[in-house]
């Protein structure tokens, strides 16, 4: 049986210790009652104070606090390897606590790809700086001047003098550094020390292991769904059976009498139900019954009808369209053109597992558990939303299934904050897997349209883009009037705001215009269509467009595909100072080189057999992340049945920090993407979503997986060994081109272009079918 | 309400609840196991995976009272402190991304492994399929299964 006690006591004892640190309090303390741990307040550690960020204990290891959470791409081991080079330590020395807000720097969670390329500087920064004072302290100590010294693994020594010997621990063991940084804000956070150069490091471009991983396969790690607490209870929310539904009245006479009963809760169309046990509250809120009113029209078009809908409507908002040269005249005069549409529809985050979260109100205050990759904007927002002072509240951060964006929006954090305040009680909330389905934040629905124009010599003349996003009041930041529990209270945001998107990519092209526009669905406001941050959260659907598009103009031009790439490249017209250029031709030769691609324009020329094969490739930048990935396909000309049989991805993120992990967070990115390219999309009738489950929202499996991934790692800088090379972020860029690289591939095999994600099989058979395949 | 016994992992525990409660709540909640999880409650993801009588069996759509023989979780996996060359081959392959999904992956796998220790690529593809993984870490574990079926004798 459980033992109730203020769960996890280990992580409750060493926060307490932790902000007693924080406070000046001398010697790292870990004797507390679980009282004492949990009473706030809980004051932002200050990023302008060394402790804040390195803790060098007696033993001569040392803790890395960083306000970063890994959603389990192997963050917090590369962090460690940053710090560690730069602080001279041994990388198995150290050990790094992330992401929980009273005892880490706030430096936002995770989100952007930013981990490596914007917050691992800092880092850097702090831990040359310790290594600076701890240099002086053994100057001192010794009178020697700094430069006179060495490290090693630690320890500083005299080369001078074999007798002088000091461990860090020997000197600050435990103990404040009562240092005081600079800079602006979190990201320039800064001591005097310089940065090594990249050639001295270590560990950095090594491979160790995950610190996180024996864990999670011996069942060993405690995370956000685990925590108990003495006291709690469980609720589970009802959702309204049709959106824009208005709540009449609750029959609580219906679940009263139900085993392990405590409250329903509602305010405005927010509804739940709380029980003593966890299977009591799922039956409880199936049992509830409640009167909706449905709203007067329909929320939103049915699925099948979405993109003429979008096609049809009158933009909300039009970006400032991107222009080069004179894309009307050009295209009159071209001597081909070609004019295309892309649809993609909406996607799901789908995470593995349902929203989760913990609230505990004892003390005064509230502590949240939770796997938010922004726990700081939920604490803030928690505060906001509750009007409780914003160090009354923390977030204590714990690990859970990938978010890829979804908990940027974390309704559940907000729910069981809210309870806890009005049951006065521990309350655990978690969603179900059809509520979560259904409900979770969307990737933004596109349409595209695009032309471009061919000179008698087959060179593109003008590209000409418009895309149309369903991305009217994009959410994603966990603001107190965002989240799905502040909408569905009545709290609206204004202004709403969202986005379209352009291609990333380096081609020259004498004339271009790219525009893009914002479409509105007619139900904005608590809405299970609300978008938000998936993974990009625009690239792959902009890429699908436009590099379908080009691969459409090199099959016009009859020209191999990764040869009208590299053409468009390498002509010199316009843009930049070749930096990204020189990328992204080392970054799409390797890739071919790679797959050992053979030359020649799409489609083959001969497809025979039931089974038909093809490549295709595409590539785009990502910020400052170039990736170009070529995939081999497998038609099934009966089933229609896409198979995947290879992938290289080639990727240039500048100085990689850990190479094992960088491969497999780009070979997951690519198979994500992949997923939405074979089989994800939201389908909706006029009053709600009926994909609710992984059958109706079906994700890539087992069955689907490539036979084969390659990938490689590329430093295509001008100078590739200079001594400040950067870092880059790998999150992302790898989803975006792949949509495309299949849907190329697709069409080098059978010669049909398919226009529209996913790939399903009866979709790809009924296109096959219309060819006369 | 009723009493209800079940052996876990070598152990005996008698529970009073609701004989139709799934057993993953049991579970998780009554005796405290981190093992296996909630992803869907409907049996469609694996998350929930335990093993009774050397199958694998998804405890959200299994009534407590129904969970007859011994339930092996992943806690339960290791012997001797020794853990199981799953285990082993998940760490020198580094296959978890979240991890969130890899109770059901690794139960799944060995269940595959104990019924055939050496499957074709495509048998693995096939037994494997209805465990999912939203950080898409299939590529990975298929790996580490042929890690282990390539050395057992
Ligand atoms: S939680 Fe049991 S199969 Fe998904
Ligand atoms: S590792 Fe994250 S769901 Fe599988």
């Amino acid at each position: 049986m459980i033992d109730f006690t203020a769960i996890p006591p280990e992580v409750e004892a060493a926060l307490a210790s932790r902000r007693s640190f924080l406070k000046g309090a001398g010697l790292l303390v870990v004797t507390l009652s679980p009282a004492a741990a949990q009473a706030g307040p809980y004051p932002d550690p200050n990023f302008r104070q060394l402790d804040s960020w390195i803790v060098i204990h007696q033993n001569n290891t040392a803790t890395f606090y960083v306000g970063k959470t890994d959603c389990g791409q192997g963050t917090g081991t590369a962090f460690r390897q940053m710090m560690a080079d730069e602080l001279d330590i041994a990388f198995d020395k150290t050990s790094i606590i992330m992401g929980s807000t009273d005892t880490t720097v706030d430096q936002g969670g995770s989100g952007g790809s930013d981990a490596i390329q914007a917050d691992g500087w800092p880092m850097r920064r702090v831990a040359a700086e310790a290594r600076r004072v701890l240099l002086q302290l053994a100057s001192q100590r010794w009178s020697l001047p700094p430069d006179q010294l060495t490290v090693r693994d630690a320890v500083i020594s005299a080369p001078t003098d074999p007798s002088k010997r000091l461990t860090y621990g020997e000197l600050i063991g435990g103990k404040r550094f009562n240092v005081t940084l600079a800079g602006n804000n979190v990201n320039a956070t800064t001591g005097v020390a310089k940065l090594k150069p990249v050639q001295e490091f270590k560990y950095v471009g090594q491979s160790p292991q995950r610190y996180d991983i024996p864990a999670k396969v011996d069942g060993s790690l405690k995370w956000a769904v685990d925590v108990k607490l003495p006291g709690m209870v469980h609720a589970r929310n009802i959702k309204p059976p049709v959106a824009g539904a208005k709540l009449v009245s609750i029959d609580e006479s219906s679940v009263r009498n139900l085993p392990g009963f405590v409250k329903v809760v509602s305010k405005g169309n927010y509804v739940a139900v709380v029980c003593e046990r966890e299977e009591q509250a799922i039956n409880a809120a199936r049992r509830l019954k409640v009167n909706w009113e449905k709203p007067a029209s329909a929320p939103f078009p049915a699925s099948e009808d979405l993109f003429t809908f979008m096609r049809a409507a009158q933009p909300t908002s039009r970006s400032q369209p991107t222009v080069v040269g004179d894309v009307t005249t050009s295209l009159a005069g071209a001597a081909k053109v070609i004019e295309a549409e892309y649809d993609v529809p909406f996607q799901g985050h789908t995470a593995f597992g349902p929203a989760h979260a913990m609230a505990d109100p004892s003390n005064g205050q509230l502590t949240i558990y939770s796997n938010d990759m922004k726990s700081y904007g939920m604490r803030n927002g928690v505060a906001a939303f509750l009007k409780i002072p914003r160090d009354q509240v923390r977030v204590v951060w714990m690990e859970g299934p990938q978010g890829f964006g979804r908990t940027a929006a974390d309704d559940a954090g907000f729910e069981a904050a809210f309870l806890a305040k009005e049951l006065n009680r521990p309350v655990r909330v978690q969603w179900m897997r059809d509520e979560e389905t259904a409900w979770d934040t969307k990737g933004p629905a596109f349409t595209f349209k695009l032309r471009g124009g061919l000179d008698a010599q087959g060179n593109l003349v003008a590209f000409d883009y418009l895309a149309q996003a369903a991305d009217y009041n994009h959410v994603g930041y966990n603001e107190a009037d965002s989240v799905l529990i502040a909408q569905l209270m009545g709290i609206r945001r204004t202004p709403a705001r969202g986005g379209g998107d352009e291609p990333d990519e380096m081609y020259s092209i004498p004339h271009r215009r790219m525009a893009s526009e914002v479409v509105s669905l007619p139900l904005i406001w608590e809405t299970p269509l609300r978008t938000g941050n998936l993974r990009d959260p625009n690239g792959p659907q902009v890429t699908f467009a436009s590099e379908s598009f080009i691969d459409e103009l090199a099959a016009a031009a009859k020209a191999d595909p990764v040869a009208f790439r590299l053409a468009l490249l390498n002509a010199g017209t316009g843009d930049d100072s070749g930096f990204k250029r020189a990328r992204s031709i080392a970054c799409i030769k390797a890739a071919a080189q790679a797959y050992g691609w053979d030359p020649r324009p799409s489609p083959k020329r001969v497809s025979k057999g039931d089974i038909l094969t093809g490549r295709g490739v595409a590539y785009s930048f990502r910020s400052q992340t170039v990736a170009a990935e070529i995939a081999e396909v497998e038609v099934n000309g009966k089933t229609g049945h896409v198979w995947v049989k290879r992938l290289v991805c080639a990727h240039d993120c500048g100085l990689v920090i850990n190479p094992e992990g960088t491969r497999r967070t780009l070979e997951g990115a690519m198979l994500h993407s992949l997923s939405r390219a074979l089989h994800e999309e939201v389908t909706f009738d006029t009053e709600k979503v009926t994909s609710v489950d992984w059958v109706t929202h079906p994700s890539l499996t087992h069955a689907d997986t490539p036979a084969q991934i390659d990938i490689v790692l590329v430093n295509g800088d001008p100078n590739p060994n200079r001594p400040d090379l950067p870092h880059y972020g790998a999150g992302e860029t790898a989803c975006k081109p792949l949509l495309a690289a299949v849907a190329n591939a697709i069409f080098d095999a059978t010669g049909v272009r398919l226009r529209r994600v996913p790939f399903r099989d009866q979709r790809v058979l009924a296109a096959l079918k219309a060819a006369g395949i | 309400m009723s009493k209800v016994t079940l052996k876990v992992n070598g152990q005996s525990h008698t529970v009073d609840i609701e004989p139709s409660t799934p057993l993953l709540y049991i579970l998780r909640n009554d005796l405290g196991l981190q093992g296996p999880r909630f992803g869907c409650g409907l049996g469609q993801c694996g998350a929930c995976t335990v093993i009774i009588n050397g199958n694998a069996v998804r405890s959200c759509v299994l009534p407590a009272s129904a969970a007859k023989g011994e339930v092996t979780t992943l806690e339960g996996l290791a012997q001797n402190g020794k853990l199981h060359p799953l285990q082993q081959a998940w760490i020198d392959e580094q296959v978890p991304a979240c991890g969130f999904c890899q109770n059901g992956q690794i139960l799944t796998a060995k269940v595959l492994l104990d019924k055939n220790p050496h499957p074709t690529d495509a048998q693995i593809r096939t037994g494997m399929a209805s465990t999912l993984c939203r950080c898409m870490t299939y590529y990975r574990i298929q790996a580490a299964i042929k890690r282990v079926a390539k050395g057992a004798a």
